[in-house]
């Protein structure tokens, strides 16, 4: 009877599936609406001879190009593939133009209907420069950004070590504080890359879904022996929250320097290496003053650094608003999970100990999250 | 090089774009299956200022070269007084334009054409303008003339419901470089979707006898006008995504139409341009002309100039004159003509004469 019920149901669901998309009964009521058309541009980069702009069609309609303006004048240009671009397809215009070095272009596409997009080069730099050396100069610059701090910020032990159980609480207030914050600008800026991908491919629902099963899974598998991990698995994972939001940095970083939008590199490795220092912290703050082996550090280092340099070069030459999006997505369900698990162990030690987490624990806390503020400022892409 | 951009058409068809450029053969077009996609390459291989495509004349039912020189006269009668009666025709009709390449603007036209037809007539001449409304709104004809009230073609004088006829009836004057155009409200809206034309009316020679000879000059049909090579050049603009600025601009609404077709000059003939101003959303317009000098008509209601030897001139909506001048000393070769608003020639408004 329940079996007969459910085949019933499905039954009704494809007829009216069916029904729906073949009779359209509904159709009289936006028959005399225009198609709605959009055009997203997904990367654009600056050659020798000229632009290149890969576009995606939004909206209800396949959408033709119909013209090219580069700066408010009509450019020849050429398409690949021709003809109109289907909804959610993508297209590449190639536009020679004899820009000007350091100086913005605005460029735009008039569709058939008359409607225009436009999309601004901030600055004009040759793209091209990321050849052979260029691969190096990503990779080095990945990881100097993400595994150079960590390495450098172990300094930082010892003297934390030294202080006991007010060091150790100060150390997890402060991966508390760090991980609170990554996760929030994690999040800011994995809906900002979320929000330029084209309206139609739902990218911030995407966002989110992809982060809470992201927690999720991590939690579960985490916890699968029945206990909170602790102690180097703690570490772990910690490692590898920090890691993957450090991926999606690292792209957000190659796709800028690709697209010429960072003319400032030297200042903005800098920020990121200041800014990144504290994570050394985060990472061994598990341990709890324990001796770990020189060895274990440098794995967790580069579990944490190192997927920035897998980032700068991925988000040099394969970088899409979506897939950028769900790298930082990915991210900001890895630190969920350790957040959860570093809060869980902190109310654990702070069991039994009258005001244990007013300290040292809420000035790790407190000056975790403004140093990472401070630091933030001189890093925006 | 001041054409360095061939298209498939030139290569394939009058050959003209490709005489005398001495440029490479463009890029084969194998790789695009479709005559409104781009098929170009410069030589340079840095691009052109130039939209890719062709438009497609035939689909829109006029094509810029022929609009240049396609004087409507309508039908001449003489009526029981003995004065001379000239009949138009003219309906208005909702059509689809293909304003350049693969871009597409839902007009209102006069007559299923943007700019509407060039109505020329002789000064003194009756005008019986029999106008019907097959469009969507309400529209008129207004002509910048002298008339009644009541044939003004404006709300209230003329003006007329989709489906129903009017006949607009006055005298042809003063003679010079007239325009006629929609004064429906909203008005801006119903200039810039194409309800505007030229009006030409010719001076009767008889009724000037101190400049007879200029006079002779300018009256079509008439013996000394044979020797003149006379345009019609309606400047204007279209707002196509609706956000009051023009992203195409031109003369007689193709963008570059005649820099891809250029107008073939005889360099022994004199060249008389009727130039007349309707873009919308900017306050002026311009005419500039290169590598030599115009005498200018303001209005063309005087039979000497109003300017002599300028190469630039200006005119707000609806100002209109009339341009003459000759490359006779000149040598064969391209001569560009555009807006000397660098924004209007970058977005369409780019022309060429061919001097042969």
């Amino acid at each position: 009877m329940a079996r007969a019920w459910a085949a019933i149901t499905l039954a009704v669901v494809a007829a009216m599936v069916a029904g729906f998309l073949w009779l359209k009964p509904f159709d009289a009521l936006t028959a005399s609406v225009p198609a709605t058309e959009d055009v997203a541009f997904e990367r654009v980069t600056t050659h020798a001879t000229g632009f290149r702009a890969v576009i995606r069609a939004d909206g209800s309609e396949p959408v033709a190009i119909a013209q090219v303006l580069v700066d408010g004048a009509y450019r020849t240009f050429t398409q690949e593939p021709p003809g109109p671009v289907e909804r959610l397809g993508r297209a590449t215009l190639e536009i020679p133009y004899p820009w000007t070095e350091g100086e913005p272009h605005t460029l735009a596409v008039v569709t058939s209907t008359g409607l225009t997009f436009d999309h601004v080069v901030e600055v004009a730099l040759d793209s091209a420069g990321l050849g052979g050396a260029g691969i190096l100069h990503l990779i080095g610059i990945g990881l100097f950004v993400g595994f150079v701090p960590i390495a450098v910020g172990y300094g930082f032990l010892p003297i934390l070590r030294r202080q006991g159980a007010a060091g150790r609480d100060f150390a997890l207030g402060l991966t508390f504080g760090l991980l609170v914050f990554l996760l929030i600008d994690t999040t800011g800026e994995g809906l900002e890359l979320a929000g330029e991908a084209s309206g139609g491919l739902h990218a911030e629902m995407a966002f989110w879904t992809v982060s809470l099963l992201t927690a999720a899974a991590l939690l579960l598998v985490a916890r699968r022996g029945g206990a909170a991990p602790e102690g180097g698995r703690l570490a772990f994972f910690i490692a590898l929250g920090i890691g993957l939001h450090n991926l999606g940095e690292g792209i957000a970083i190659g796709a800028s320097i690709s697209v010429g939008e960072v003319a400032l590199a030297g200042f903005l490795v800098v920020g990121f290496f200041l800014h990144n220092l504290s994570e050394a912290i985060a990472i061994a703050a598990p341990y709890r003053g324990a001796k770990v082996g020189a060895a274990v550090l440098g794995g967790l280092a580069l579990l944490a650094g190192g997927p920035a340099a897998l980032g700068t070069v991925s988000g040099a030459f394969v970088f899409t608003p979506l897939a950028a999006a769900i790298a930082f997505a990915i991210g900001a369900g890895a630190i969920l999970q350790v957040l959860v698990e570093v809060g869980a162990l902190m109310l654990q030690l702070a069991q039994g100990r009258e005001g244990a987490l007013q300290g040292p624990a809420a000035l790790g806390f407190g000056g975790g999250l403004a140093l990472l503020y401070a630091t933030s400022l001189i890093v925006s892409l | 090089m001041p054409f360095p951009w061939i298209s498939r058409r030139g290569l394939l068809g009058t050959g003209l774009l490709a005489a005398g450029t001495g440029l490479g053969p463009a890029r084969p077009a194998a790789a695009q299956g479709d005559d409104t996609y781009p098929t170009h390459a410069s030589h340079d291989g840095l691009g052109a200022n130039l939209t890719v495509g062709a438009v497609d004349h035939e689909r829109n039912g006029f094509d810029p070269s022929a609009v240049l020189t396609d004087w409507e006269t309508g039908t001449l009668e003489t009526d029981a007084e003995g004065r001379r009666v000239r009949s138009f025709r003219i309906t208005a009709v909702d059509t689809e334009i293909e304003i350049a390449p693969g871009l597409f603007f839902p007009a209102w036209t006069y007559n299923g054409r943007v700019p509407g037809p060039t109505l020329r007539a002789r000064e003194g001449d009756r005008l019986r303008i029999e106008f019907t409304n097959s469009g969507s709104h309400p529209h008129t004809m207004h002509f910048h003339g002298i008339h009644s009230a009541r044939m003004d073609g404006v709300p209230g004088a003329g003006e007329v419901n989709p489906g129903d006829s009017f006949t607009y009836e006055f005298e042809a004057r003063p003679f010079g470089c007239h325009l006629y155009h929609c004064h429906s409200v909203p008005l801006r809206r119903h200039i810039h979707k194409g309800l505007y034309g030229a009006f030409i009316v010719d001076p009767d020679p008889a009724r000037h006898p101190e400049a007879r000879e200029a006079a002779e000059g300018r009256l079509l049909g008439h013996a000394a006008n044979a020797r003149w090579q006379e345009f019609v050049m309606v400047m204007n603009g279209f707002d196509t995504n609706f956000d009051e600025e023009n992203e195409v601009y031109a003369v007689n609404s193709i963008a570059f139409a005649y820099h891809q077709r250029p107008i073939r000059i005889e360099r022994a003939r004199p060249v008389r341009i009727y130039l007349v101003n309707v873009t919308e959303f900017d306050p002026i317009n311009s005419f500039h002309l290169h590598a030599n000098f115009f005498d200018y008509y303001d209005h063309g209601t005087t039979l000497t100039p109003t300017f002599r030897t300028i190469d630039t001139v200006m005119q707000c909506q609806a100002q209109r004159g009339i341009l003459e001048f000759s490359f006779a000393g000149h040598e064969p070769g391209q001569y560009m003509f555009h807006a000397h608003q660098t924004e209007f020639a970058e977005l369409g408004w780019m022309s060429l004469f061919e001097v042969v």
